[in-house]
């Protein structure tokens, strides 16, 4: 009976039509596709603020925005560039992925998938409306840091704040929901003979990913909640004239905020464990070490949280406690680097985009882990701490990390979503363009930091000049430069004057997702098929 | 030829005009304090590991990008695992941990023993400047003063030239005794600020409802510069600190001027003012108190800060205006300035703000009329 109706749908296709398709959808490939395409929407919008801090910078002395417009610039650029671009990105990749590579047909909670997304337009409607409100002279938007320290973000905060604790629960509540989806998926649908340890590294990064965010995202919601009835309720949880405790909230927040780091780079280890061995034409190297250093990560992600917090004064023994653990993290993260060498060493390599991408991930990925691994030292971090020098370190591991991740998994699967050939020549100038130009941007950080430069300050001494010059030429080609993925993208997805992919796509590529048409059909492995 | 003689003096050029480059840095400084060198010591060492690291993992990948490529003909080999080399890249690395962990943690501990301090000064930070009490402890003086940024907005706006300590400059510095190990209180009196001067290595937060501490002793007379270092609101780049470390004798110098001019601020908030020197002198003090949120043309920022040009308060009833300058009010941004400026101060503030910007009332408020409302 089921045998019959499956039968109809491949061969039908049927899929709704209009709006309604994208409203209603439980299909896991459409609203993969709408968390992608927001995400990319969100990456512009993050990307213009980001422009905007960076023209400021230009040069000392105040230009085109005021301290305080320059603080809600700060605030929003980070907000949306963790919670809308990266998480939705990769919540978008899993959704697209992870039943195809599990030879699933769909994910397991399709009408739940739906809500996810749909709850994320509301969440950063409601945010950058009030971003437009602050522009029209109603108030301030947000202006305390995406890392909203009490009480900066209670007592003296805007009025937007209450928009913005509304927009991050909706957020939580959204993540939590997708990782719930991911873990049903991963744990009832993977196809007969796809056991835990033949899962592709990919799913297993998201597998582990998705408990990381059921664990942290409700201690999140815990904090906005506290800062709500602080703001509104009279309470004084952070508020030490009422006896509260301020360093509590950053308690709170980074034992929410250091899992979240993870969350956000996880899943790219995954994308990179993918490509890399497809373009080397060998097998993953150490693929069950590549597992058990993904868990190691993922428990030491919860034991670090307070070396966001050595200057607040924490007696020695903790500060002690927190550099070791810090620094353990360098271990698992370091098998990770040799196992991607040692796949490419005495391979057959080939460098289409999504290898390029990923090579320059190991490497500029792979500068971040260093200077994370100085920043967990105390006595050195009181030094770099909240500098320049932090600004260039979350941004080697977000953007050359986490992002370019992304980038490297839309140039490999862009051919299986669409059927198509992506424009490699263009491909190969959004590479080279984004990586020269994000180092031009990132790396003088490092110097500014080491100078003095604190961050988050809309104007700076003379001697940081020179520096902030380089970064913000660097951050205006880097900006630019993501056009040309947009129109590749676009191109493709037409497909007019694209060359039409084959079903494997790359000569190396292995895996249930190569075995099925390019593009994948709307319903997809309604049979599940046989893993050996 | 002469394509090579262009490039070459363009690359002159370059290095040319590089030397015309302010003062910059590429690298932390050791600083003038035994844990800035601590600091430094560490920083440099965990650096060269990384950067041997890297040249040897970097190396094996450029390798390979080289050797092993498919258009060199490059099969790919079959191996896909090796336990012993990855139990050995595993341990070696905690071997190397180790090596770093062990100088940060001595230099850890020498830095948190703040006991057999030979004077204490409490920090308090405040939107947006630093407060010091020179009135903790066995030494203890009495002396106690707001220190601000001292930059003239004219140049932050650029309409002048910048000096070299742009935004590193304040009215009121604090000055200590060389060779003395300086014990530092801080707390805040509203967000979190961090009070950080690079050269002694010294960054704490100031967290409203805590008092942490932090010490410093330097031999080396001079004068240190920073900034605050943790978000705290509209001017958190508007708020540095600068300190003098002078000699023993210097420093006792400046304990008699600092207690000569407290006595003569008593004094003046005795006498009676003529208004055209209320005016004049509320002028320099709103510059240093009041420009940041309400702006030196009154107008404030648009529902952030409220304007004075024109307001009811500054226009109407002068009992409300000198209540609002001296109590604050409590849950803004306005701060309770009778606890900050004194008499005198106040009453040139308000006399200056009920006739500026065109808020021609003709009132004098004197310091006497402050007193009574305090
Ligand atoms: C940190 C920012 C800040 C600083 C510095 C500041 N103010 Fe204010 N001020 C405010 C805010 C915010 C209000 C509005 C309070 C409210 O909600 O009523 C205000 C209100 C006032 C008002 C009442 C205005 C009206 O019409 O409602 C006066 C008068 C005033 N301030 C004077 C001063 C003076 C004098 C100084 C300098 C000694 C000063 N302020 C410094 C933030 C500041
Ligand atoms: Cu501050």
């Amino acid at each position: 009976m089921s045998a019959v109706i499956e039968e109809h749908h491949d061969d039908h296709d049927h899929k709704p039509t209009g709006i309604g398709r994208w409203l209603f959808s439980t299909n896991h490939k459409d609203i993969g596709t709408m968390y992608l395409c927001f995400s990319f929407l969100m990456l512009f919008i993050g990307g213009t603020l980001a422009l905007v801090i960076r023209a400021e910078l230009f040069q000392p002395g105040l230009q085109f925005i005021d301290p305080e417009l320059f603080n809600q610039m700060t605030t929003l650029h980070g907000l949306i560039m963790v919670f809308g671009v990266i998480m939705p990105a990769f919540v978008g990749l899993a959704n697209w992925m992870v039943p195809l590579m599990i030879g699933a047909p769909d994910m397991a909670l399709p009408r739940m998938n739906n809500w996810s997304f749909w709850l994320l337009p509301g969440a950063f409607g409601l945010l950058i409306a009030s971003l437009i409100m602050s522009l029209m002279g109603m108030g301030s938007a947000p202006n305390f840091g995406w890392t909203f320290y009490a009480p900066l973000s209670t007592t003296y905060g805007p009025d937007s704040t209450d928009f913005f604790i509304f927009s991050v629960h909706m957020m939580g509540i959204s993540s939590i929901m997708g990782a719930i989806n991911i873990i049903a998926t991963i744990i009832n649908m993977r196809a007969p003979g796809m056991t835990y340890m033949k899962m592709p590294i990919f799913v297993w990064t998201w597998f582990i990913t998705a408990y990381l965010l059921i664990a942290v995202m409700p201690v999140l919601a815990g904090a906005v909640t506290m800062m709500l009835t602080d703001r509104n309720f009279g309470t004084s949880f952070f508020s030490a004239a009422g006896g509260g405790d301020p360093v509590l909230f950053q308690h709170v927040f980074w034992f929410f905020g250091h899992p979240e780091v993870y969350i956000m780079i996880l899943p790219s280890f995954g994308i990179i464990s993918q490509i890399v061995p497809t373009f080397s034409r060998k097998k993953i190297f150490g693929y069950s070490s590549m597992v058990y250093a993904t868990s190691s990560i993922a428990f030491l992600s919860f034991i670090v949280w307070a070396h966001h917090m050595f200057t607040t004064g924490m007696p020695v023994a903790t500060e002690l406690f927190f550099m070791y653990a810090t620094m353990l993290i360098a271990v698992p993260t370091g098998v990770k680097v040799f196992n991607w060498v040692s796949t490419m060493w005495k391979g057959s390599l080939t460098f289409e985009t999504p290898m390029l991408f990923a090579i320059a991930f190991i490497f500029l990925f792979t500068i971040g882990g260093f200077t994370g691994l100085m920043l967990a030292i105390v006595p050195a971090d009181f030094q770099y701490h909240d500098t320049y020098f932090v600004v260039a370190h979350f941004h080697y591991v977000l953007v050359s990390g986490a992002l370019f991740g992304i980038f490297a998994a839309v140039y490999f699967w862009l051919p299986k979503w669409t059927g198509n050939m992506y424009d490699e020549g263009l491909g190969k100038w959004h590479f080279w363009l984004s990586t020269i130009s994000m180092n031009i941007l990132f790396f003088p950080m490092h110097f500014l930091g080491l100078a003095g430069m604190p961050r988050r300050i809309p104007d700076y001494n003379l001697q940081f000049a020179e520096f902030n010059q380089i970064a913000s030429i660097g951050a205006f080609i880097f900006g630019f430069s993501q056009l040309i993925l947009l129109y590749n993208v676009i191109k493709t997805i037409r497909g007019k004057s694209s060359e039409k992919a084959t079903d494997q796509v790359w000569e190396g590529a292995e895996g249930l997702e190569w075995t099925l048409p390019s593009p994948a059909p709307f319903h997809s492995f309604t049979t599940p098929p046989t893993v050996k | 030829m002469s394509a090579a003689i262009r490039v070459a003096s363009f690359i002159g050029l370059m290095l040319v005009s590089m030397q015309s480059w302010a003062e910059y840095h590429l690298n932390l400084r050791p600083g003038v304090t035994s844990f800035s060198q601590g600091a430094y010591d560490i920083h440099t060492l965990v650096m060269w590991i990384c950067v041997v690291i890297g040249i040897v993992v970097f190396g094996a990948m450029i390798y390979s990008i080289v050797m092993h490529r498919k258009s060199r003909g490059a099969v790919a080999a079959k191996f896909d695992d090796n336990l012993t080399i990855e139990i050995v890249w595993t341990v070696i690395p905690f071997i190397i941990l180790g090596f770093m962990a062990v100088p940060a943690t001595k230099v850890l501990l020498a830095m948190e023993d703040v006991s057999d301090s030979d004077m204490s000064i409490k920090v308090t930070g405040y939107q947006w400047k630093w407060h010091y009490d020179y009135n903790v402890g066995e030494n203890a003086q009495d002396i106690s003063f707001f220190s601000n940024l001292a930059t003239p907005m004219e140049e932050i706006h650029n309409k002048a030239t910048k000096e070299k300590n742009y935004l590193l400059e304040v009215d009121n510095r604090i000055v200590v005794p060389a060779n003395k190990k300086i014990r530092l209180l801080f707390t805040s009196n509203d967000v979190i600020h961090a009070w950080w001067i690079p050269a002694f290595g010294v960054k704490q937060d100031a967290i409203p409802g805590y008092i942490n501490d932090a010490w410093f002793k330097t031999d080396k007379i001079g004068t240190y510069r920073g900034q605050c270092a943790e978000l705290c609101g509209t001017n958190h780049g508007f708020m540095p600190i600068v300190v003098d470390v002078v000699s023993e004798a210097d420093y006792e110098k400046w304990v008699a001027s600092k207690k000569e001019s407290a006595a003569a601020a008593e004094a003046s908030s005795n006498k009676t003012w003529t208004k055209a020197e209320l005016i004049e002198h509320g002028k320099a003090v709103y510059a240093t108190n009041c420009v940041a949120c309400h702006q030196a043309s009154g107008e404030g920022i648009p529902n952030v800060f409220p304007a004075l040009k024109g307001s009811a308060i500054a226009t109407g009833d002068v009992s409300k205006h000198i209540d609002i300058v001296v109590h604050g009010k409590t849950g803004t941004a306005m701060q309770a300035f009778g606890a900050q400026l004194n008499d005198a101060d106040l009453a040139a503030l308000v006399t200056y703000e009920r006739n500026a910007w065109g808020n021609d009332t003709g009132d004098a408020v004197q310091p006497a009329d402050i007193k009574a409302a305090r």
